[in-house]
């Protein structure tokens, strides 16, 4: 915590990292139990409360910094949707299991190159968070990589699904490289990492996956964004609605 | 007369409590998803400090990102250092290094051994998994992931046993 401006940087950089976890935690939770075997349901799972593990140790530091009232279930359970800072990648739904990992697939290549970035950071706490989720991103990029793959690579019905998630997907990507004056600054500052200098790390991983899942990149380059500044797809709101409604009708109701 | 009145006496030893004092009643808490290892066995208790009024500091490093049992462990920690003497206890989670199974002593890994899960090897080096039960190294993997984070599931194709293995990170 050096300067009252990099303390606001770092407040929104820690909450926007903590919002893209939380939100696909979420979205994950909700696959629970329709996973196509027993192994699957325990991985969704797993990640899930690595995600959400993830954005607990992310918002209870961002309540550090901000250094008031409000604590980690503050920021999850009590910002609307224009408040979220998170990709719109990881609100979208899964339409069947094939969205599920390609979303996952994305999000996990992303987050092994964003923690290990993190990982040399000036700022200690940072540097905590980011070696432990770095392993753990890597561990679900072998498992969400090895679906793709088989998906791919699979029954003509398969690998016309997986394709199609890709399709859909994919236009949510190069929101993740995009950066503004909160990465600028936290990247002056050694703390964060500037997004676009690990697009060319991160697309290593879909061309080599994607070459041997027999899938191809999708040739339109349509892309979109919004997210970071609270623009986000029809999606979010409903998934918030959900995760939310008990602390907005019982406000302050604890476990 | 003077051995009347001495057996009527408590006698109360009063001592400053140590750090190691606090380390052994630190024992007593355990990662209740394995109830035979000790904070100190899993390697999570980082560093106990016994402050001048009184009270102890616990620093503590999590395992996994979204392990359940970290709030139960900061409770358990809390009531064991209170009950022995210790007011205030501060317990402090530090992410810093972020904490790996090679911090794990050789008895941990004797003791996951023993309650059938198959302990993790040391990183880095290609660590042959071994059935927890016939010492078998011919295993398959069945599911990466287990019923905790820590672990994932395994069968031994010898003998057909199903078991847990705690996965190295």
């Amino acid at each position: 915590m050096n300067t009252v401006t990099t303390d606001g940087a770092l407040l929104t950089y820690l909450v926007r990292h903590a919002d893209d976890n939380v939100v696909l935690g979420q979205r994950l939770a909700e696959y629970i139990s329709y996973a196509p075997d027993l192994e699957e349901d325990l991985a969704v799972g797993n990640f899930a409360l690595d995600h959400i593990g993830v954005a607990n140790h992310l918002f209870t530091y961002a309540a550090q910094v901000e250094g008031g009232d409000r604590d980690a279930d503050g920021f999850a359970m009590l910002r609307s949707e224009r408040e979220y800072t998170n990709l719109l990648l990881v609100e979208q739904p899964h339409e069947d299991f094939a969205g599920l990992i390609v979303r996952q697939f994305l999000f996990d290549a992303y987050q092994v190159v964003l923690w290990e970035a993190l990982s040399t950071s000036t700022d200690p706490t940072v540097v905590g968070i980011a070696q432990r989720a770095a392993k753990e991103a890597t561990y679900h990029l072998r498992h969400s990589s090895g679906w793709v793959i088989r998906l791919g690579d699979g029954t003509p019905e398969s690998h016309i699904r997986i394709q199609a998630a890709v399709d859909r997907l994919w236009k949510f990507t190069a929101e993740m490289f995009e950066s503004d004056v909160v990465d600028a600054e936290m990247a002056v500052a050694g703390i964060g990492v500037d997004p676009s200098t690990l697009s060319v790390f991160w697309l290593e991983i879909p061309d080599s996956v994607f070459e041997e899942a027999t899938l191809t990149r999708p040739a339109d380059p349509f892309q979109t964004s919004g997210g970071r500044t609270g623009m986000h797809t029809e999606h979010l709101g409903k998934l918030l609605a959900e995760m939310q409604w008990m602390q907005r009708s019982y406000p302050g109701l604890s476990w | 007369m003077d051995a009347a009145v001495l057996s009527g006496v408590v006698v109360v030893i009063t001592r400053t409590r140590t750090a190691a004092d606090a380390r052994v009643m630190l024992e007593r808490v355990v990662d209740p998803d394995l109830p035979f290892l000790s904070i100190e066995d899993i390697a999570i208790l980082r560093d106990v400090e016994v402050t001048p009024d009184g009270g102890a500091t616990v620093t503590i490093t999590p395992t996994y990102s979204g392990c359940p049992a970290l709030d139960t462990i900061v409770t358990d920690i809390r009531s064991v250092l209170a009950n022995g003497g210790f007011a205030p206890v501060h317990v402090e989670v530090v992410h810093s290094p972020a904490w790996t199974t090679d911090w794990m002593s050789g008895k941990a890994k004797e003791k996951l051994a023993a309650n059938r899960i198959a302990p993790p090897g040391l990183l880095g080096v290609t660590a042959e998994v071994l059935c927890p039960m016939c010492s078998s190294d011919t295993i398959a993997t069945v599911s990466e992931f287990g019923s905790t984070a820590c672990k994932s599931l395994m069968v031994c194709t010898d003998c057909g046993e199903p078991f847990d293995y705690f996965k190295a990170i």
